[in-house]
């Protein structure tokens, strides 16, 4: 008996195993990456469908790192909010104070002092390049090149120390106001920043070099994660992720703010709109970013640093001792704060993710009703699954890190 | 006031018009308020030739309450070949916060229509998946709605003082006009 039904059970395994693998090839499996992972620079989660290891399907899952600071900002004053706008894009919050303070300035129709903008410009230009050397340095971590984030921050280290000359701030310094800056640069300021400039192009030539003909950094990047013109277009995607797809749109040149008309600079743009197109673009931005700092030290005015109008900015702290006029203004200032007429308004810059808008609703109060951040990560995370779909599971690593989102920016 | 319209905004009140309830440009933001019904109708005509604002850079709300019509959505877009933005504003009631979906024009309108229905509450007909996207899937209200207040959250602590609103300036009403 047992001999007579050994063949039989064999033949059903057989079977069933026959079955089990058709089974298989024809399931798809859905596994969560994120909320916690390395590689999404942050707390980002994607729930991706697989088909053995190629994507069917990414549909990422946001709102991890919302803080509510669009409500907060109702509750305060026009200058208090500077301080919660530099906690958005946490690793341009240059750009980020720069866009806030530039769509109050529209607001009240101020017009900033020449100075001023040269140092909005210099500081969002170095922000740009240490905020770029992050990314190079993540990416390198996603793709086993540790040594590279260490000597990635090593420079953007001085680009934070000079922050802190300028600002008294490494991140999240608070030193735009509304019509000017708060101080003026100090002394120390520019041999450092000459310094850096001089040494950081063959810094970058450096790793260039170890980068962009090694095999394995091209054979992770070409033709990975492509976002066609159209795509990008279609989701509204800006900054060097648009730039990487072909499209050369820099609100620097198609709007240009704080004085950028004045600067000579090239807007580098890719083909097939793959990440090593981005990687490519982002290390050409950093070269151009250093010529605008340049021009900008060379051709730095002479004058104020913010506008004179009583109304608007704070007194200089000399004027509080002999003037009562100048300690009214500082109390209804600072107590009260500043009263833009009633209208809407939107102004952008180009941060280094994209078109960081700030749309204002003023009812002519010193608050105000609404403001809308326009953030650049999150038009760019929205393209995500376009670029991933069809490809392998390993390379979602590389499209996350190339489209160099912030978390913060996404959630707000 | 006499305001010059820039060429798409005349185009606009033209096709539309009486569907067209205004047009401004305050501090050079060219602006088209439109209905409700037409505003996908509007979003298509801008975008195809001869204007091309192929890209949508931003969609979002805002809250005019006590007025109605209550909610005021924003879509802010983008010519590339013309080199301009143009903002285009439509008007929704409170009672009925429902409005057509920009999706089939739009696709990057997906993820700003689901952020407008979670913080605002007005909802997209015809999109393909309007859930949160920003607060927990079970929340309740939309917390950027002008009647929704600004709390603190509960601490387990003794001894603490509740912040909001009394670490907050004071609102001070818009000043008149001497």
């Amino acid at each position: 008996m047992e001999q007579s039904q050994g063949p039989r059970q064999m033949e059903s395994l057989q079977d069933r195993g026959r079955d089990l693998a058709g089974g298989l090839a024809r399931e798809t499996l859905t596994i969560n990456m994120g909320p916690q992972h390395p590689a999404t620079h942050g707390v980002l989660r994607l729930v991706l469908e697989l088909e053995g290891e190629v994507i069917v399907s990414c549909q990422p899952v946001i709102g991890y790192l919302h803080t509510g600071i669009e409500k907060e900002m109702e509750y305060r004053t026009y200058h208090q909010n500077i301080a919660l706008v530099d906690r958005i894009e946490y690793l341009s919050s240059y750009h980020e104070e720069l866009a806030y303070c530039m769509a109050v300035e529209k607001l009240l129709g101020v017009e900033v002092p020449k100075r001023a903008q040269y140092i909005r410009v210099i500081l969002c230009e170095l922000n740009r390049i240490a905020s770029h050397l992050v990314w190079l340095g993540t990416t390198g971590i996603d793709l086993n090149v540790s040594s590279l984030l260490m000597y990635c921050f090593r420079d953007r280290e001085r680009i934070l120390e000079m922050s802190e000359m300028v600002s008294g701030q490494r991140m999240m310094p608070g030193y735009f106001r509304i019509g000017g800056v708060a101080a003026d640069l100090p002394d120390e300021f520019f041999p450092a920043v000459r310094q850096f400039l001089e040494e950081f192009p063959r810094r970058l030539d450096e790793y260039e070099a170890m980068l962009t003909d090694n095999l394995v950094w091209r054979r992770r990047h070409e033709g990975i994660a492509v976002l066609s013109r159209e795509d990008a277009l279609r989701y509204g995607v800006t900054g060097p992720t648009l730039r990487g797809s072909g499209v050369a749109y820099d609100v620097r040149k198609a709007f240009p703010y704080s004085s950028y008309e004045d600067f000579e600079f090239d807007v580098p743009t890719g083909e097939n709109g793959d990440a090593f197109d981005r990687y490519r673009v982002r290390m050409e931005e950093m070269r151009q970013a250093r010529r605008i700092v340049l021009q900008a030290l060379d051709r730095l005015p002479d004058g104020p640093v913010l506008v004179e109008d009583r109304k608007v900015a704070l007194p200089p702290r000399g004027e509080l001792v002999r003037s009562m006029e100048a300690v009214i203004h500082h109390f209804k200032l600072v107590s009260e704060g500043i009263h833009p007429p009633k209208g809407e308004v939107y102004a952008a810059v180009e941060s280094p993710r994209g078109e960081k808008g700030y749309y204002i609703v003023s009812d002519g109060s010193n608050r105000p009703v609404r403001v809308r951040v326009r953030a650049p990560s999150f038009s760019n995370l929205q393209a995500l699954p376009a670029m991933v779909r069809g490809g392998m599971l390993a390379d979602v690593v590389v499209a996350i890190a190339s489209i160099d989102i912030v978390l913060g920016d996404v959630d707000r | 006031m006499r305001v010059t319209l820039t060429p798409v905004q005349e185009f606009l009140a033209e096709r539309l018009g009486d569907g067209a309830l205004e047009a401004h440009a305050f501090r050079g933001d060219a602006t088209v308020v439109v209905a409700r019904e037409r505003v996908v109708e509007v979003l298509q005509a801008v975008r195809d030739e001869p204007w091309r604002f192929e890209v949508l850079l931003d969609l979002t709300a805002w809250d005019r309450y006590p007025a109605e019509p209550r909610f005021e959505v924003v879509y802010h877009l983008l010519s590339l070949p013309r080199g301009e933005r143009l903002r285009i504003k439509t008007r929704v009631p409170g009672e009925d916060p429902v409005l057509p979906s920009a999706v089939p024009v739009f696709a990057g309108a997906n993820w700003f229509e689901r952020e407008v229905w979670d913080l605002f509450g007005i909802r997209f007909q015809g999109h393909p998946n309007l859930v949160r996207i920003l607060m927990p899937d079970d929340w309740e209200g939309h917390p950027l709605r002008r009647d929704y207040p600004l709390t603190e959250e509960p601490v387990e602590f003794r001894g603490h003082v509740p912040k909001v609103p009394s670490q907050i300036i004071p609102h001070a009403p818009p000043r008149r006009d001497p």
